[in-house]
């Protein structure tokens, strides 16, 4: 990943990205900052860590054990 | 034509991946579980934005297993032999599934007309069989006209990432056996 670029918003005050995308800081309060994002609806947003476990998944998804183990379930 | 083979046939039955008369060409690829097979070009499917933690691989083929009603089959790498992603229907064990996602995501795949989207749920089968989970937050959705793939994480708080199955596919036994030979 590149640098991180860094900056400091008020709240109402937001960011564009690219030309389609805009963060908009929509409150803090405490630790926790409310962001609402406007993006064209063909991009997908995730929390990270809900995407990083789809990850974890998938690359223990390909490590499976061959599905013929599965059939012999049905044989029992 | 597919003597090569006869572990695996390419996923055929209706709703799937229909085959275009002219102008396939057949090629050979190594699997993980089953050997080299045989393939028509037509079959492959390209995932635009490849899958969550596997973003360089795109091309990829399904593999049913020898029983055409098992609700299992396998989501072949075309250009990476170790890399297959065992699927299976999730209705199967779901039978209320129906992840909302947003329209838009699947017509980047093509018209989203329900009778040409297949939706699969992809299986994670450790040694310990019965930890089997399948991931019903994330569905794969292919696109069996346009021939396009997407993982689509589902905005349902309900759907578990790592749903266990054991027990669930041990119940599916009647109406496979009834399904099959």
């Amino acid at each position: 990943m590149n640098n991180m670029l860094a900056l400091s918003r008020k709240k109402d005050e937001s960011i564009i990205i690219g030309d389609q995308i805009e963060v908009v800081v929509l409150g803090v309060e405490g630790d926790t900052v409310r962001l609402g994002i406007q993006a064209p609806k063909h991009i997908s947003i995730h929390r990270k860590e809900i995407y990083l476990q789809i990850q974890e998944e998938n690359k223990a998804a390909s490590s499976s054990k061959a599905i013929k183990d599965i059939q012999t379930l049905f044989k029992k | 034509m597919r003597s090569k083979y006869n572990k695996a046939s390419i996923y055929t039955k209706a709703n799937q991946l229909k085959i275009a008369k002219e102008g396939s060409d057949k090629m050979v690829i190594d699997t993980k579980h089953f050997g080299s097979i045989d393939i028509n070009d037509e079959k492959i499917i390209t995932f635009v934005e490849g899958i969550p933690g596997f973003p360089d691989q795109k091309k990829y083929i399904l593999i049913s297993d020898e029983n055409e009603n098992s609700p299992f089959c396998w989501l072949q790498c075309i250009d990476d032999p170790d890399l297959a992603f065992p699927l299976m229907n999730p209705l199967a064990v779901c039978p209320t599934y129906s992840p909302d996602v947003s329209t838009e995501l699947i017509q980047s795949l093509g018209e989203p007309n329900p009778e040409d989207l297949l939706i699969y749920a992809i299986l994670v089968v450790p040694e310990d069989i019965t930890k089997m989970t399948v991931n019903l937050k994330a569905p794969v959705i292919i696109h069996t006209k346009t021939k396009k793939g997407l993982q689509i994480i589902s905005d349902n708080e309900e759907y578990s990432v790592r749903h266990y199955v054991y027990e669930e596919i041990q119940k599916l036994q009647p109406i496979v056996e009834k399904g099959g030979e």
